[in-house]
Protein backbone atom coordinates (compact mmCIF):
# COMPACT_ATOMS: atom_id res chain seq x y z
CA UNK A 1 0.00 0.00 0.00
CA UNK A 2 1.81 3.28 -1.25
CA UNK A 3 1.84 6.13 1.35
CA UNK A 4 -0.01 8.68 0.42
CA UNK A 5 -1.40 12.28 2.77
CA UNK A 6 -5.16 10.82 3.62
CA UNK A 7 -5.47 14.19 6.27
CA UNK A 8 -4.61 17.48 5.33
CA UNK A 9 -5.12 20.51 7.49
CA UNK A 10 -3.60 23.89 6.45
CA UNK A 11 -3.20 27.14 8.32
CA UNK A 12 -5.98 26.20 11.06
CA UNK A 13 -6.79 28.59 13.86
CA UNK A 14 -9.69 28.19 16.07
CA UNK A 15 -10.60 31.38 18.26
CA UNK A 16 -12.79 31.35 21.15
CA UNK A 17 -13.27 35.45 22.05
CA UNK A 18 -9.84 36.73 22.13
CA UNK A 19 -7.87 33.26 22.73
CA UNK A 20 -6.59 31.66 19.76
CA UNK A 21 -6.61 27.91 20.98
CA UNK A 22 -5.50 26.65 17.74
CA UNK A 23 -3.06 29.16 15.66
CA UNK A 24 -1.89 28.55 12.71
CA UNK A 25 -1.35 24.95 12.98
CA UNK A 26 -0.88 22.74 9.92
CA UNK A 27 -0.93 18.92 9.64
CA UNK A 28 -0.60 16.03 6.86
CA UNK A 29 -1.68 12.77 8.25
CA UNK A 30 -0.14 9.85 6.05
CA UNK A 31 -1.59 6.02 5.83
CA UNK A 32 0.59 3.66 7.32
CA UNK A 33 2.66 7.01 9.74
CA UNK A 34 1.41 7.95 13.28
CA UNK A 35 1.49 11.18 13.71
CA UNK A 36 1.71 12.39 17.63
CA UNK A 37 0.79 15.77 19.07
CA UNK A 38 2.48 16.63 22.50
CA UNK A 39 2.66 19.47 24.72
CA UNK A 40 1.50 20.92 27.98
CA UNK A 41 -1.96 20.85 29.24
CA UNK A 42 -3.72 23.81 27.46
CA UNK A 43 -1.38 23.47 24.49
CA UNK A 44 -5.00 23.23 22.42
CA UNK A 45 -4.10 19.66 21.08
CA UNK A 46 -7.62 18.86 22.22
CA UNK A 47 -9.19 21.98 19.84
CA UNK A 48 -7.17 20.58 17.20
CA UNK A 49 -8.63 16.93 17.38
CA UNK A 50 -11.98 18.83 17.93
CA UNK A 51 -11.59 20.61 14.74
CA UNK A 52 -10.49 17.88 12.82
CA UNK A 53 -13.42 15.93 13.85
CA UNK A 54 -15.76 18.45 12.98
CA UNK A 55 -16.97 18.97 16.81
CA UNK A 56 -16.00 22.50 16.30
CA UNK A 57 -15.96 24.81 13.26
CA UNK A 58 -12.20 26.40 12.19
CA UNK A 59 -12.14 30.12 12.45
CA UNK A 60 -10.17 29.92 9.38
CA UNK A 61 -7.64 27.35 7.40
CA UNK A 62 -9.32 24.24 5.46
CA UNK A 63 -9.62 20.65 5.95
CA UNK A 64 -9.22 18.21 3.40
CA UNK A 65 -9.96 14.28 3.97
CA UNK A 66 -8.38 12.17 0.39
CA UNK A 67 -9.82 15.12 -2.21
CA UNK A 68 -12.81 16.12 -0.01
CA UNK A 69 -13.12 19.69 1.15
CA UNK A 70 -14.34 18.92 4.88
CA UNK A 71 -13.29 22.33 6.56
CA UNK A 72 -16.81 22.99 8.38
CA UNK A 73 -18.51 20.21 8.07
CA UNK A 74 -20.63 18.28 10.71
CA UNK A 75 -19.23 15.83 12.67
CA UNK A 76 -21.11 13.14 11.49
CA UNK A 77 -20.71 13.68 7.73
CA UNK A 78 -16.68 14.24 8.42
CA UNK A 79 -17.21 10.11 10.17
CA UNK A 80 -19.01 8.93 7.23
CA UNK A 81 -16.19 10.39 4.93
CA UNK A 82 -13.82 8.21 6.98
CA UNK A 83 -12.78 9.57 9.94
CA UNK A 84 -12.70 8.19 13.16
CA UNK A 85 -11.96 10.44 16.76
CA UNK A 86 -11.95 8.71 20.52
CA UNK A 87 -12.32 11.00 23.09
CA UNK A 88 -10.07 12.07 25.84
CA UNK A 89 -12.83 11.92 28.37
CA UNK A 90 -14.50 8.75 27.52
CA UNK A 91 -17.26 9.16 25.71
CA UNK A 92 -19.25 5.58 25.56
CA UNK A 93 -23.16 4.47 25.85
CA UNK A 94 -22.65 3.48 29.41
CA UNK A 95 -26.10 1.92 29.95
CA UNK A 96 -25.40 -0.46 27.03
CA UNK A 97 -23.22 -3.83 26.74
CA UNK A 98 -20.14 -3.41 25.45
CA UNK A 99 -21.38 -5.47 22.49
CA UNK A 100 -24.24 -3.04 21.54
CA UNK A 101 -21.49 -0.48 21.96
CA UNK A 102 -19.35 -1.65 19.47
CA UNK A 103 -22.33 -2.74 16.99
CA UNK A 104 -24.10 0.76 16.96
CA UNK A 105 -21.18 2.05 16.12
CA UNK A 106 -21.06 -0.36 13.39
CA UNK A 107 -24.59 -0.01 12.56
CA UNK A 108 -23.32 3.21 11.16
CA UNK A 109 -21.81 1.97 8.17
CA UNK A 110 -24.79 0.02 7.00
CA UNK A 111 -27.65 0.52 4.66
CA UNK A 112 -30.00 -0.62 7.15
CA UNK A 113 -29.36 2.02 9.92
CA UNK A 114 -32.61 3.51 9.83
CA UNK A 115 -34.79 0.35 8.81
CA UNK A 116 -37.73 -0.29 11.48
CA UNK A 117 -39.28 -3.67 11.97
CA UNK A 118 -36.15 -6.35 11.48
CA UNK A 119 -34.61 -7.02 14.88
CA UNK A 120 -30.89 -4.90 15.32
CA UNK A 121 -29.18 -7.61 15.85
CA UNK A 122 -29.75 -9.92 12.73
CA UNK A 123 -27.15 -8.20 10.35
CA UNK A 124 -24.56 -10.38 9.34
CA UNK A 125 -22.32 -7.37 7.89
CA UNK A 126 -22.53 -5.09 10.62
CA UNK A 127 -21.76 -8.11 13.41
CA UNK A 128 -19.06 -9.28 11.53
CA UNK A 129 -17.62 -5.56 11.76
CA UNK A 130 -18.38 -5.40 15.13
CA UNK A 131 -17.19 -8.72 16.11
CA UNK A 132 -13.85 -7.68 13.89
CA UNK A 133 -13.11 -4.21 16.30
CA UNK A 134 -13.94 -6.11 19.23
CA UNK A 135 -11.11 -8.68 18.56
CA UNK A 136 -9.13 -6.01 17.32
CA UNK A 137 -9.23 -4.09 20.96
CA UNK A 138 -9.16 -7.09 22.86
CA UNK A 139 -12.56 -7.13 24.56
CA UNK A 140 -13.95 -10.35 23.55
CA UNK A 141 -13.89 -11.68 27.13
CA UNK A 142 -15.98 -8.28 28.19
CA UNK A 143 -18.52 -8.73 25.48
CA UNK A 144 -21.52 -8.93 27.99
CA UNK A 145 -20.68 -6.60 30.30
CA UNK A 146 -22.46 -3.07 30.88
CA UNK A 147 -19.90 -0.34 29.37
CA UNK A 148 -20.75 1.37 32.84
CA UNK A 149 -19.14 -1.34 34.99
CA UNK A 150 -16.16 -1.87 33.27
CA UNK A 151 -12.66 -1.04 34.82
CA UNK A 152 -11.42 2.39 32.89
CA UNK A 153 -8.73 0.80 30.51
CA UNK A 154 -11.18 -1.45 28.94
CA UNK A 155 -13.13 1.33 28.89
CA UNK A 156 -10.51 2.87 27.06
CA UNK A 157 -10.38 0.55 24.90
CA UNK A 158 -13.92 0.37 23.84
CA UNK A 159 -13.85 3.65 22.91
CA UNK A 160 -10.87 2.62 20.30
CA UNK A 161 -13.33 -0.52 19.41
CA UNK A 162 -15.73 1.83 18.76
CA UNK A 163 -14.02 3.99 16.43
CA UNK A 164 -12.63 0.96 14.41
CA UNK A 165 -15.89 -0.34 14.10
CA UNK A 166 -16.73 2.20 11.94
CA UNK A 167 -13.84 1.56 9.65
CA UNK A 168 -12.04 4.64 9.40
CA UNK A 169 -9.40 5.69 7.30
CA UNK A 170 -7.67 8.61 9.52
CA UNK A 171 -7.43 7.77 13.34
CA UNK A 172 -7.52 10.51 15.65
CA UNK A 173 -6.84 9.49 19.09
CA UNK A 174 -6.93 11.87 21.95
CA UNK A 175 -4.94 10.25 25.23
CA UNK A 176 -5.60 6.94 24.75
CA UNK A 177 -3.51 5.67 27.27
CA UNK A 178 -4.94 7.90 29.57
CA UNK A 179 -5.29 6.48 32.98
CA UNK A 180 -3.98 2.87 31.86
CA UNK A 181 -2.32 0.35 33.73
CA UNK A 182 1.10 -0.25 32.49
CA UNK A 183 -0.07 -3.71 31.37
CA UNK A 184 -3.05 -2.51 29.88
CA UNK A 185 -0.72 0.38 28.23
CA UNK A 186 1.21 -2.12 26.65
CA UNK A 187 -1.64 -3.94 25.14
CA UNK A 188 -2.35 -0.25 23.45
CA UNK A 189 0.67 0.25 21.80
CA UNK A 190 0.98 -2.98 20.48
CA UNK A 191 -2.61 -2.24 19.01
CA UNK A 192 -1.63 1.21 17.52
CA UNK A 193 1.48 -0.48 15.76
CA UNK A 194 -0.43 -3.11 14.09
CA UNK A 195 -3.53 -0.53 12.88
CA UNK A 196 -0.86 1.91 11.43
CA UNK A 197 -0.60 0.13 8.62
CA UNK A 198 -3.71 0.54 7.31
CA UNK A 199 -4.61 3.84 9.40
CA UNK A 200 -3.42 7.74 9.07
CA UNK A 201 -3.56 8.43 12.73
CA UNK A 202 -3.25 11.09 14.73
CA UNK A 203 -2.37 10.61 18.09
CA UNK A 204 -2.59 13.23 21.05
CA UNK A 205 -0.49 11.64 24.25
CA UNK A 206 1.29 12.53 27.16
CA UNK A 207 3.01 9.18 28.23
CA UNK A 208 6.13 10.18 25.96
CA UNK A 209 7.62 6.37 26.37
CA UNK A 210 4.72 5.65 24.10
CA UNK A 211 5.00 8.61 22.03
CA UNK A 212 8.66 7.99 21.10
CA UNK A 213 7.84 4.28 21.01
CA UNK A 214 5.03 4.94 18.43
CA UNK A 215 5.45 8.42 16.40
CA UNK A 216 7.01 8.62 12.74
CA UNK A 217 6.30 12.40 12.94
CA UNK A 218 6.05 14.70 16.26
CA UNK A 219 4.27 17.91 16.37
CA UNK A 220 5.03 20.38 19.55
CA UNK A 221 2.47 22.49 20.67
CA UNK A 222 2.61 25.57 22.88
CA UNK A 223 -0.16 28.10 23.29
CA UNK A 224 -2.11 26.79 20.64
CA UNK A 225 1.23 27.47 18.03
CA UNK A 226 3.16 24.68 16.39
CA UNK A 227 6.67 24.87 17.96
CA UNK A 228 8.53 22.39 16.31
CA UNK A 229 7.66 19.50 13.96
CA UNK A 230 9.47 16.68 12.32
CA UNK A 231 10.97 12.95 13.61
CA UNK A 232 10.85 12.38 16.75
CA UNK A 233 14.98 12.56 16.29
CA UNK A 234 14.69 16.17 15.27
CA UNK A 235 11.90 17.09 17.82
CA UNK A 236 14.46 15.74 20.79
CA UNK A 237 17.17 17.44 19.67
CA UNK A 238 15.28 20.95 19.04
CA UNK A 239 16.89 23.45 21.62
CA UNK A 240 13.52 25.12 21.66
CA UNK A 241 11.36 22.04 22.65
CA UNK A 242 13.68 21.02 25.37
CA UNK A 243 13.54 24.47 26.97
CA UNK A 244 9.43 25.08 26.44
CA UNK A 245 8.70 21.08 27.42
CA UNK A 246 10.67 17.88 27.45
CA UNK A 247 12.92 19.17 29.84
CA UNK A 248 10.03 20.79 32.13
CA UNK A 249 8.60 16.92 31.95
CA UNK A 250 12.17 15.49 33.21
CA UNK A 251 12.31 17.76 35.90
CA UNK A 252 8.80 17.03 37.35
CA UNK B 1 -26.13 -1.83 36.69
CA UNK B 2 -28.67 -0.15 37.41
CA UNK B 3 -28.23 2.20 34.88
CA UNK B 4 -28.73 -1.18 31.96
CA UNK B 5 -31.87 -1.87 33.55
CA UNK B 6 -32.85 1.21 34.55
CA UNK B 7 -35.19 1.06 31.55
CA UNK B 8 -35.84 -2.16 31.62
CA UNK B 9 -36.07 -2.22 28.04
CA UNK B 10 -35.53 -6.46 28.55
CA UNK B 11 -38.68 -7.22 29.78
CA UNK B 12 -38.08 -9.82 32.72
CA UNK B 13 -40.74 -13.26 31.76
CA UNK B 14 -42.76 -12.22 34.94
CA UNK B 15 -43.35 -9.22 33.40
CA UNK B 16 -44.35 -10.35 30.17
CA UNK B 17 -46.40 -13.02 32.01
CA UNK B 18 -48.00 -10.15 33.85
CA UNK B 19 -48.93 -8.36 30.81
CA UNK B 20 -50.44 -11.56 29.00
CA UNK B 21 -52.55 -11.90 32.33
CA UNK B 22 -53.39 -8.26 32.36
CA UNK B 23 -54.88 -8.67 27.90
CA UNK B 24 -56.82 -11.27 29.26
CA UNK B 25 -58.47 -9.20 31.99
CA UNK B 26 -59.15 -6.60 29.48
CA UNK B 27 -60.94 -8.87 27.40
CA UNK B 28 -62.90 -10.31 29.89
CA UNK B 29 -63.80 -7.39 31.65
CA UNK B 30 -66.70 -6.42 29.45
CA UNK B 31 -68.03 -9.40 30.21
CA UNK B 32 -68.43 -9.18 33.82
CA UNK B 33 -68.58 -5.70 34.02
CA UNK B 34 -71.48 -3.25 33.20
CA UNK B 35 -71.23 -0.95 29.71
CA UNK B 36 -70.57 2.12 31.99
CA UNK B 37 -67.19 0.56 33.61
CA UNK B 38 -66.47 -0.89 29.97
CA UNK B 39 -66.55 2.41 28.18
CA UNK B 40 -64.54 3.59 30.91
CA UNK B 41 -61.74 1.36 30.55
CA UNK B 42 -61.87 1.38 26.65
CA UNK B 43 -61.08 5.27 26.95
CA UNK B 44 -57.83 4.30 29.55
CA UNK B 45 -56.76 1.92 26.47
CA UNK B 46 -56.95 5.06 23.85
CA UNK B 47 -55.28 6.92 26.52
CA UNK B 48 -52.35 4.11 26.45
CA UNK B 49 -51.80 4.16 23.03
CA UNK B 50 -51.00 7.77 23.36
CA UNK B 51 -48.88 7.38 26.27
CA UNK B 52 -46.90 4.76 24.48
CA UNK B 53 -46.46 6.94 21.95
CA UNK B 54 -44.82 9.70 23.96
CA UNK B 55 -42.80 7.22 25.44
CA UNK B 56 -41.35 6.42 22.12
CA UNK B 57 -40.20 10.15 22.20
CA UNK B 58 -39.76 10.73 25.70
CA UNK B 59 -38.01 7.27 27.53
CA UNK B 60 -36.62 6.21 24.38
CA UNK B 61 -35.07 8.87 22.47
CA UNK B 62 -34.96 11.07 25.17
CA UNK B 63 -37.24 13.92 23.39
CA UNK B 64 -39.33 15.48 26.48
CA UNK B 65 -42.20 16.72 24.85
CA UNK B 66 -44.72 19.04 25.83
CA UNK B 67 -47.54 19.49 23.39
CA UNK B 68 -48.07 16.21 22.42
CA UNK B 69 -51.25 15.97 22.41
CA UNK B 70 -51.55 18.39 19.57
CA UNK B 71 -51.47 15.24 17.75
CA UNK B 72 -53.75 12.89 19.47
CA UNK B 73 -56.30 16.21 18.88
CA UNK B 74 -55.22 16.55 15.31
CA UNK B 75 -56.68 12.77 15.11
CA UNK B 76 -59.89 13.45 16.98
CA UNK B 77 -60.61 16.61 14.69
CA UNK B 78 -59.74 14.42 11.84
CA UNK B 79 -62.46 12.46 12.42
CA UNK B 80 -64.67 15.53 13.08
CA UNK B 81 -64.08 16.99 9.67
CA UNK B 82 -64.70 14.10 7.74
CA UNK B 83 -67.71 13.22 9.67
CA UNK B 84 -71.10 14.48 8.89
CA UNK B 85 -74.46 13.46 10.31
CA UNK B 86 -76.27 12.43 7.30
CA UNK B 87 -74.34 9.19 7.13
CA UNK B 88 -70.97 7.38 8.11
CA UNK B 89 -67.78 7.39 7.09
CA UNK B 90 -65.93 4.26 6.48
CA UNK B 91 -63.02 3.30 8.81
CA UNK B 92 -60.89 2.12 6.31
CA UNK B 93 -59.76 5.26 5.09
CA UNK B 94 -60.77 7.49 8.15
CA UNK B 95 -58.39 6.18 10.40
CA UNK B 96 -55.18 5.71 8.26
CA UNK B 97 -56.03 9.53 6.98
CA UNK B 98 -56.12 10.68 10.82
CA UNK B 99 -52.91 8.89 11.31
CA UNK B 100 -51.49 10.28 8.14
CA UNK B 101 -52.35 14.14 9.37
CA UNK B 102 -51.72 13.89 12.43
CA UNK B 103 -47.56 12.36 10.78
CA UNK B 104 -48.08 15.09 8.61
CA UNK B 105 -48.33 17.56 10.75
CA UNK B 106 -45.52 16.26 13.64
CA UNK B 107 -43.51 16.13 10.62
CA UNK B 108 -43.73 20.01 9.69
CA UNK B 109 -43.47 20.92 13.52
CA UNK B 110 -40.93 18.32 14.20
CA UNK B 111 -38.58 19.78 11.50
CA UNK B 112 -38.68 23.11 13.44
CA UNK B 113 -38.86 21.60 17.30
CA UNK B 114 -36.05 18.43 16.79
CA UNK B 115 -32.79 20.87 16.19
CA UNK B 116 -33.46 22.17 19.74
CA UNK B 117 -32.33 20.74 23.23
CA UNK B 118 -33.75 20.29 26.70
CA UNK B 119 -35.62 23.11 28.23
CA UNK B 120 -35.67 24.56 24.44
CA UNK B 121 -37.27 21.68 23.17
CA UNK B 122 -40.11 21.41 26.02
CA UNK B 123 -40.73 25.40 25.79
CA UNK B 124 -41.03 25.43 21.89
CA UNK B 125 -42.89 21.97 21.70
CA UNK B 126 -45.29 23.47 24.23
CA UNK B 127 -45.48 26.74 22.02
CA UNK B 128 -46.49 24.92 19.00
CA UNK B 129 -49.44 22.99 20.54
CA UNK B 130 -50.78 26.02 22.01
CA UNK B 131 -51.06 27.56 18.35
CA UNK B 132 -52.91 24.63 17.26
CA UNK B 133 -54.87 24.48 20.75
CA UNK B 134 -55.94 28.56 20.38
CA UNK B 135 -56.29 28.77 16.85
CA UNK B 136 -58.82 25.76 17.26
CA UNK B 137 -60.60 26.83 20.70
CA UNK B 138 -60.91 30.84 18.75
CA UNK B 139 -62.63 29.46 15.42
CA UNK B 140 -65.86 27.93 15.33
CA UNK B 141 -65.06 27.77 11.57
CA UNK B 142 -62.31 28.28 9.01
CA UNK B 143 -62.10 28.88 5.40
CA UNK B 144 -59.17 26.64 3.79
CA UNK B 145 -59.19 26.19 -0.24
CA UNK B 146 -62.30 27.26 -0.21
CA UNK B 147 -63.61 24.08 2.07
CA UNK B 148 -65.00 25.54 5.04
CA UNK B 149 -63.89 23.07 7.92
CA UNK B 150 -66.28 23.11 11.13
CA UNK B 151 -63.92 23.14 14.05
CA UNK B 152 -66.78 24.06 16.95
CA UNK B 153 -64.48 26.94 18.96
CA UNK B 154 -64.24 26.27 22.10
CA UNK B 155 -67.55 24.44 22.55
CA UNK B 156 -66.23 21.41 20.43
CA UNK B 157 -67.74 19.43 18.09
CA UNK B 158 -70.27 16.33 18.21
CA UNK B 159 -69.79 13.64 16.11
CA UNK B 160 -72.54 11.80 16.13
CA UNK B 161 -72.04 8.48 14.26
CA UNK B 162 -69.47 5.79 14.34
CA UNK B 163 -67.63 5.09 11.96
CA UNK B 164 -68.17 2.27 9.53
CA UNK B 165 -65.82 -0.34 9.55
CA UNK B 166 -68.34 -2.76 7.29
CA UNK B 167 -66.64 -6.45 8.97
CA UNK B 168 -68.02 -5.31 11.99
CA UNK B 169 -70.39 -2.86 13.96
CA UNK B 170 -68.57 0.24 15.60
CA UNK B 171 -71.90 1.08 17.42
CA UNK B 172 -72.14 -2.18 19.26
CA UNK B 173 -69.93 -1.04 22.59
CA UNK B 174 -68.64 -4.38 23.05
CA UNK B 175 -67.19 -4.26 19.53
CA UNK B 176 -65.75 -1.02 19.98
CA UNK B 177 -64.09 -2.03 22.94
CA UNK B 178 -61.75 -5.00 21.51
CA UNK B 179 -61.33 -2.96 18.66
CA UNK B 180 -59.81 -0.42 21.23
CA UNK B 181 -57.86 -3.40 22.84
CA UNK B 182 -56.59 -4.82 19.49
CA UNK B 183 -55.22 -1.35 18.62
CA UNK B 184 -53.78 -1.71 22.21
CA UNK B 185 -52.28 -4.67 21.35
CA UNK B 186 -51.26 -4.16 17.74
CA UNK B 187 -49.30 -1.09 18.46
CA UNK B 188 -47.69 -2.31 21.92
CA UNK B 189 -46.17 -4.98 19.76
CA UNK B 190 -45.03 -2.55 16.74
CA UNK B 191 -43.10 0.15 19.46
CA UNK B 192 -41.35 -3.17 20.31
CA UNK B 193 -40.48 -4.28 17.55
CA UNK B 194 -39.39 -0.79 16.33
CA UNK B 195 -37.73 -0.79 19.79
CA UNK B 196 -34.82 -3.37 18.91
CA UNK B 197 -34.82 -2.65 15.52
CA UNK B 198 -31.58 -0.55 14.01
CA UNK B 199 -33.75 1.97 13.92
CA UNK B 200 -34.75 1.77 17.63
CA UNK B 201 -31.31 1.33 18.62
CA UNK B 202 -30.12 4.85 17.42
CA UNK B 203 -33.09 6.35 18.98
CA UNK B 204 -32.05 4.60 22.60
CA UNK B 205 -28.31 5.51 21.28
CA UNK B 206 -29.51 9.43 21.00
CA UNK B 207 -31.15 9.43 24.50
CA UNK B 208 -27.58 7.89 26.12
CA UNK B 209 -25.41 9.82 24.17
CA UNK B 210 -26.16 12.44 20.99
CA UNK B 211 -22.65 13.47 20.74
CA UNK B 212 -21.01 10.27 20.33
CA UNK B 213 -23.71 9.34 18.09
CA UNK B 214 -22.86 11.94 15.87
CA UNK B 215 -19.45 11.29 15.94
CA UNK B 216 -19.74 7.58 14.89
CA UNK B 217 -21.90 9.25 11.62
CA UNK B 218 -25.31 9.04 12.53
CA UNK B 219 -27.54 12.19 11.08
CA UNK B 220 -29.39 12.23 14.74
CA UNK B 221 -31.35 14.96 13.28
CA UNK B 222 -33.41 12.63 10.64
CA UNK B 223 -33.60 10.18 12.98
CA UNK B 224 -35.61 12.35 15.58
CA UNK B 225 -37.68 13.91 12.91
CA UNK B 226 -38.63 10.00 11.85
CA UNK B 227 -39.37 9.47 15.49
CA UNK B 228 -41.28 12.97 16.60
CA UNK B 229 -43.43 11.98 13.06
CA UNK B 230 -43.93 8.21 14.17
CA UNK B 231 -44.98 9.21 17.96
CA UNK B 232 -47.43 11.86 16.42
CA UNK B 233 -48.76 9.45 13.68
CA UNK B 234 -49.78 6.68 17.08
CA UNK B 235 -50.92 9.64 18.87
CA UNK B 236 -53.27 10.62 15.43
CA UNK B 237 -54.35 7.17 15.80
CA UNK B 238 -55.45 7.41 19.63
CA UNK B 239 -57.30 10.87 19.37
CA UNK B 240 -59.34 9.36 16.14
CA UNK B 241 -60.29 6.54 18.72
CA UNK B 242 -61.02 9.12 21.64
CA UNK B 243 -63.26 10.52 18.98
CA UNK B 244 -65.42 8.12 17.89
CA UNK B 245 -65.43 6.52 21.68
CA UNK B 246 -66.66 9.58 23.65
CA UNK B 247 -68.48 10.99 20.03
CA UNK B 248 -67.24 14.47 20.66
CA UNK B 249 -63.62 16.57 20.39
CA UNK B 250 -63.16 19.58 22.12
CA UNK B 251 -59.72 21.57 22.17
CA UNK B 252 -59.19 20.29 25.40
CA UNK B 253 -57.69 17.16 23.80
CA UNK B 254 -54.54 19.07 22.46
CA UNK B 255 -54.33 21.46 25.55
CA UNK B 256 -51.25 21.85 27.53
CA UNK B 257 -52.96 19.65 30.42
CA UNK B 258 -53.79 16.80 27.73
CA UNK B 259 -49.66 16.87 27.02
CA UNK B 260 -48.90 17.32 30.70
CA UNK B 261 -50.58 14.16 31.78
CA UNK B 262 -49.81 11.82 29.14
CA UNK B 263 -45.87 12.59 30.40
CA UNK B 264 -46.53 12.09 34.00
CA UNK B 265 -48.34 8.63 32.83
CA UNK B 266 -45.14 7.70 31.25
CA UNK B 267 -43.12 8.59 34.17
CA UNK B 268 -45.69 7.11 36.49
CA UNK B 269 -45.48 3.75 34.81
CA UNK B 270 -41.56 3.50 34.02
CA UNK B 271 -40.18 4.84 30.85
CA UNK B 272 -38.60 3.45 27.63
CA UNK B 273 -40.56 0.36 27.43
CA UNK B 274 -43.74 0.93 26.13
CA UNK B 275 -45.30 -1.70 28.91
CA UNK B 276 -44.58 1.14 31.46
CA UNK B 277 -46.48 3.70 29.81
CA UNK B 278 -49.87 1.36 29.54
CA UNK B 279 -49.38 0.52 33.31
CA UNK B 280 -49.07 4.33 33.54
CA UNK B 281 -52.22 5.21 31.69
CA UNK B 282 -54.22 2.93 33.51
CA UNK B 283 -52.79 4.09 36.69
CA UNK B 284 -52.81 7.69 36.09
CA UNK B 285 -56.47 7.27 34.91
CA UNK B 286 -57.89 5.07 37.74
CA UNK B 287 -55.75 7.48 40.08
CA UNK B 288 -57.73 10.08 39.02
CA UNK B 289 -61.23 8.83 39.34
CA UNK B 290 -60.22 7.97 42.84
CA UNK B 291 -58.79 11.26 44.41
CA UNK B 292 -62.04 12.91 42.43
CA UNK B 293 -64.28 11.05 44.00
CA UNK B 294 -62.19 11.52 47.62
CA UNK B 295 -65.38 12.85 50.41
CA UNK B 296 -65.09 16.36 52.23
CA UNK B 297 -63.25 16.33 54.99
CA UNK B 298 -64.09 19.27 57.60
CA UNK B 299 -65.25 21.66 54.70
CA UNK B 300 -62.10 20.61 52.77
CA UNK B 301 -62.53 19.54 49.58
CA UNK B 302 -60.43 16.47 49.25
CA UNK B 303 -61.99 15.80 45.65
CA UNK B 304 -61.78 19.29 43.99
CA UNK B 305 -58.13 19.38 44.53
CA UNK B 306 -57.24 15.73 43.20
CA UNK B 307 -54.42 17.04 41.56
CA UNK B 308 -52.51 17.67 45.03
CA UNK B 309 -53.21 14.08 45.61
CA UNK B 310 -51.84 13.23 42.04
CA UNK B 311 -49.07 15.60 42.36
CA UNK B 312 -47.75 13.76 45.69
CA UNK B 313 -48.83 10.19 44.44
CA UNK B 314 -46.29 11.13 41.63
CA UNK B 315 -43.45 12.54 43.76
CA UNK B 316 -43.69 10.03 45.90
CA UNK B 317 -43.19 7.25 42.87
CA UNK B 318 -40.16 9.40 41.64
CA UNK B 319 -38.88 9.31 44.62
CA UNK B 320 -38.84 5.67 45.84
CA UNK B 321 -39.50 4.04 42.57
CA UNK B 322 -37.64 5.68 40.27
CA UNK B 323 -38.03 3.07 37.04
CA UNK B 324 -41.86 3.49 37.66
CA UNK B 325 -44.31 1.34 38.71
CA UNK B 326 -43.68 -1.20 36.28
CA UNK B 327 -40.15 -0.95 37.81
CA UNK B 328 -41.61 -1.63 40.96
CA UNK B 329 -43.08 -4.72 39.40
CA UNK B 330 -40.19 -5.85 38.55
CA UNK B 331 -38.34 -5.37 41.86
CA UNK B 332 -41.28 -7.46 43.54
CA UNK B 333 -41.16 -10.08 41.70
CA UNK B 334 -37.05 -10.69 41.37
CA UNK B 335 -37.57 -10.90 45.15
CA UNK B 336 -39.87 -13.46 45.46
CA UNK B 337 -37.73 -15.09 42.63
CA UNK B 338 -34.89 -15.27 45.19
CA UNK B 339 -37.00 -16.29 47.81
CA UNK B 340 -37.95 -19.79 45.87
CA UNK B 341 -34.12 -20.09 44.58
Amino acid sequence: MADEVLLSAKNLVKRFGGLAAVNDVSVDLWRGRIHAVIGPNGAGKSTLTNLLSGDLPPTTGSIHLGDQDITGRSPERISRAGLGRSYQKTNIFLPFTVWENVRLASQSRAQHAASWLRRATGYAGTNERAEKAITLAGLEHRRDAVAGTISHGEQRQLEIAMTLATEPQVLLLDEPLAGMGTAEAERMVALLQRLKEAHAIMLVEHDMDAVFALADRLTVMVNGQVIASGTPEQVRNDAGVQAAYLGEEERS
Amino acid sequence: MSAAKSHLEVLPRSLQLLLVLGVFALAAFPFVSTDFYASMMARMMILAIFAMSLDLLQGVTGLVSLGHAAFFGIGGYFLSLVSSDSGTVSLWWTLPGAVLASAFFAAVIGFFVVRTHGIYFIMVTMAFAQMLFYLVFDNKEIGLFGLSLRLGGSDGVYINLKPDAALFDLENKKVFYFFTLGSLVLVYLFLRRVLWSPFGRVLAGIRVNEHRMRALGYGTFGYKLAAFTLGGGIAGLAGYLWGAQTGFVNPELMGFHMSAHAIMMVILGGMGNFAGAIVGAFAFEYLLHLFKDLPDIGGFRAGKHWQLWMGLFIVLVVAFAPRGLLGLAERVLRGKEKHHG
